[in-house]
C-alpha cells in the first residue's frame, strides 16, 4: 500500500512537472476547449431566441448553464490518449513501457490528472468569463449535486478505459486517424456535446441514454443541472457503472491481444 | 506467479534453437497489384533469427556482431521479452522472457542507442525519480546508486537539466544511468555508443566494464564499433542472416578466420627497395619512402618472412593480424560463398 502510494505520488509529481513545461501548448488546447462549447451555446441560444420559446425545455440561459457545466465537466473527464497512442507504437517508446514492471496505463492516468490540475489555473477564470458573458440560469438540486462526484468519476473511467482500448487499434492499423474520426463523430452526436440529447428525436435519445457516450458527459451535466428525476439519475449511474466495467474488461482484453501482436510483429 | 530462483551455477541466459519469423506484406508496384492486394493480401515470411542457441554465464560479457539486419536486435528483443519467438526456447535468469513477469523485468535492462526512455521536457533527475518509484527502489539504495552513477559517469551538472537541453553524449550517459538505477543483473545493450565521439564511447565502455566487475551482471552487447567489442568482450557471437556463424573467444576468431597477415617492412636507408619488385613476396598494400606493407597468406608467413630477411636489407619487420573489421567481413563473405 505504501509503495503504491509512493508510485502514484511520484508519477503524479513528475507528470505535473512535465505539464508545467508544456503549459503553453496546454493553454492553446484550453482555448479550443473554451471555444467549442461557446459555439454550441451561441448557436442554440440563437435558435431558442428566434423561436421566442424554449427548445426541448432549454431557453438561452438554460443553454448557457448547460454548456458552462459541460465545459467544466468535460475538462474533468476528457482524455487525449487516442491521439497519441499511435506515436508510441510507431516510435517505439512503447517498447520501453513494456520493459517496465508496471502497466503503462498508470502513468497515463497520472498524466491526465496532472494536466487537469495544472490547467485549473486557466479553467476557472475561463469559466467565470463564460458565466459573466452568458448569464446561465442554475437551479441546483441538493441530492442531485451530491451524486455528481460519483457520476464524474464513473464518466472519467468509462471514457478513459474505452478510449485506451480503442487507441490500441494502432497495433493493427497505421491509419488510426480514421478510427478516431469515426469514434468522435458518434461521440459528438450521441454524448450531449453538440446538443443536449433531449433535442434528439425521442427514439434516438432513448437509445443514446443507454450508450457510453451519454454516460461520459451528457449524463453528469444533466445531473449537475438538476434536470433528472431520481429514477433517471439512478438508472444513469447504473448505466455508467455497467459501461465502466465493460470498458475495463475491454481494455484488459485488447491489451493482452495487442501485446501479443506487438511481440509478434516487432516494434 | 512464483518467481523462479535460478541456482548459482545455472547460466544467466540459456537459448535453444531460438527462431523468429516475421510475416512481411509484399505487393508489386502498380494499380493492378494494389487492387489485387485488397482481396488477397500476400505476405512473405522473413526469417530474422534462425535456430540460435547459446548460453551466457553470470558475469560474462558477450559481444554480438553482425551487419545491419543480421538479427542482433531481434534476438535481444526476444531475450528482453519484447518479442515472442516463433520457435525455440529462451530462459533468462530462469524466466521465460515473453511472460514478462514483474520479477523478471525488475532484473533486466535494455539500452537502445537510437531510442530514449528519458522524458524529454523534464529534468533528468525527475525521470530517475520516476524509475525509482516504478522499480520500487528503496530510498537509501536509490540515493547511493544515483551518487555512484553520477560519480562514474560525471552526471553532476546534468541531473537538473531538462533532457532536451543535453548533447547526444550527455543524454546517452543519462540514459545508461537511468537504465541501471534498479541494478539489473542482465544488461542488453543495443548499440549503446552509436553516434558518440571517441572520448564518450570510451567513457561508456569503461563504465559498462566497471558495472560488470562490481555487480557481476551479465552483459549482451551489440555494437558497430569494434573498439567497444575489443575492450569489453572476451567472447563474441557472430550472427549473419539470423544464424550464428561463430561463437567463441575474440582472439580465436582472428586465428580462425584471418587468412592473411600483414607484414610491415622498413628497409635500410640508401637502399629503399628501388628496383626490387616486392610483389614477388606478396600483395603490396602500400609502399614508399623505405616502407612497405605486404599482405601474405597466413600459411606462407614464416617462409616469406625468412626470404625477405635474407634477400633484402631489412631494418625492421613486424607481422600483424589484420584489423578485426576485416576478419569479420571475411566471416560474412565466407558464409555467402
Amino acid at each position: 500500500m505504501k509503495q503504491a502510494l509512493d508510485l502514484y505520488g511520484t508519477l503524479l509529481r513528475v507528470a505535473i512537472a512535465g505539464n508545467i513545461q508544456y503549459r503553453a501548448a496546454g493553454m492553446v488546447w484550453m482555448l479550443g476547449m473554451v471555444i467549442e462549447p461557446v459555439i454550441y451555446l451561441v448557436v442554440w441560444s440563437a435558435v431558442a431566441d428566434s423561436r421566442g420559446e424554449s427548445v426541448a425545455g432549454y431557453d438561452a440561459r438554460d443553454f448557457a448553464a448547460y454548456y458552462l457545466t459541460f465545459f467544466v465537466l468535460h475538462h474533468l473527464t476528457f482524455t487525449w490518449i487516442m491521439e497519441v497512442f499511435q506515436y508510441r507504437v510507431q516510435q517505439g517508446s512503447l517498447s520501453f513501457e513494456l520493459l517496465r514492471p508496471i502497466h503503462p496505463i498508470y502513468a497515463d492516468i497520472a498524466d491526465n490528472v496532472a494536466y487537469k490540475l495544472v490547467m485549473l489555473v486557466v479553467m476557472i477564470p475561463a469559466a467565470v468569463v463564460i458565466a459573466l458573458a452568458f448569464e446561465p440560469r442554475f437551479q441546483p438540486v441538493g441530492w442531485s449535486l451530491a451524486l455528481l462526484p460519483i457520476a464524474v468519476v464513473l464518466a472519467f473511467f468509462t471514457r478513459f478505459f474505452l478510449e485506451w482500448g480503442l487507441a490500441m487499434s494502432a497495433f493493427w492499423t497505421t491509419r488510426t486517424t480514421a478510427v478516431n474520426r469515426t469514434y468522435y463523430s458518434i461521440y459528438l452526436f450521441l454524448s450531449g456535446r453538440a446538443a443536449p440529447i433531449a433535442l434528439l428525436p425521442a427514439w434516438l435519445s432513448g437509445v443514446a441514454e443507454h450508450l457510453p457516450f451519454y454516460a461520459m458527459i451528457g449524463f453528469p451535466v444533466e445531473l449537475a443541472l438538476g434536470k433528472l428525476s431520481p429514477e433517471r439519475a439512478l438508472s444513469g449511474l447504473g448505466v455508467q457503472l455497467v459501461w465502466t466495467l465493460f470498458a475495463l474488461g475491454f481494455v484488459a482484453m485488447v491489451w493482452r491481444r495487442a501485446v501479443r501482436r506487438f511481440s509478434a510483429v516487432g516494434g | 506467479m512464483a518467481a523462479p530462483e535460478p541456482n548459482a551455477d545455472a547460466p544467466a541466459i540459456r537459448v535453444r534453437a531460438l527462431s523468429k519469423t516475421f510475416d512481411v506484406p509484399v505487393r508489386a508496384a502498380g494499380l493492378r497489384s494494389a487492387l489485387t492486394s485488397i482481396v488477397k493480401r500476400k505476405t512473405r515470411a522473413v526469417e530474422a533469427v534462425r535456430e540460435v542457441s547459446l548460453e551466457v554465464a553470470a558475469g560474462e560479457i558477450v559481444g554480438f556482431l553482425g551487419p545491419n539486419g543480421a538479427g542482433k536486435t531481434t534476438t535481444l528483443k526476444m531475450l528482453a521479452g519484447l518479442l515472442h519467438p516463433s520457435a525455440g526456447q529462451a530462459h533468462v535468469l530462469g524466466f521465460v522472457p515473453q511472460d514478462r513477469q514483474k520479477a523478471f523485468l525488475r532484473q533486466i535492462t535494455l539500452v537502445m542507442g537510437q531510442r530514449n526512455q528519458l522524458l524529454w521536457d523534464i529534468p533528468v533527475e525527475d525521470s530517475f525519480e520516476r524509475n525509482r518509484a516504478i522499480y520500487r527502489i528503496a530510498p537509501a539504495d536509490y540515493r547511493r546508486t544515483v551518487d555512484e552513477l553520477s560519480d562514474l559517469l560525471d552526471l553532476g551538472e546534468l541531473l537538473d537539466k531538462p533532457v532536451r537541453n543535453l548533447s547526444l553524449g550527455e543524454r546517452m550517459k543519462c540514459e545508461v544511468a537511468a537504465a541501471l538505477l534498479h541494478t539489473p543483473r542482465i544488461l542488453f545493450l543495443d548499440e549503446p555508443t552509436i553516434g558518440l565521439d571517441v572520448t564518450m564511447q570510451r567513457r561508456i565502455r569503461e563504465f559498462v566494464a566497471d558495472y560488470n566487475r562490481r555487480t557481476g551482471a551479465s552483459v549482451l552487447l551489440t555494437s558497430h564499433y569494434m573498439a567497444d567489442v575489443e575492450a569489453l568482450c572476451k567472447r563474441v557471437v557472430v550472427i549473419h542472416h539470423g544464424r550464428i556463424l561463430y561463437d567463441g573467444a575474440l582472439s580465436e576468431l582472428v586465428q580462425r578466420f584471418a587468412s592473411h597477415k600483414t607484414l610491415n617492412l622498413e628497409l635500410e636507408e640508401g637502399d629503399e627497395g628501388a628496383g626490387t619488385d616486392l610483389s614477388r613476396y606478396g600483395e603490396v598494400v602500400s609502399s614508399g619512402a623505405g616502407r612497405a606493407s605486404l599482405r601474405i597468406p597466413k600459411a606462407e608467413t614464416p617462409a616469406t618472412t625468412a626470404r625477405l630477411l635474407s634477400e633484402l636489407p631489412v631494418k625492421d619487420l613486424t607481422v600483424e593480424d589484420p584489423p578485426i573489421e576485416e576478419v569479420i567481413e571475411r566471416v560474412f563473405s565466407a558464409e555467402a560463398e
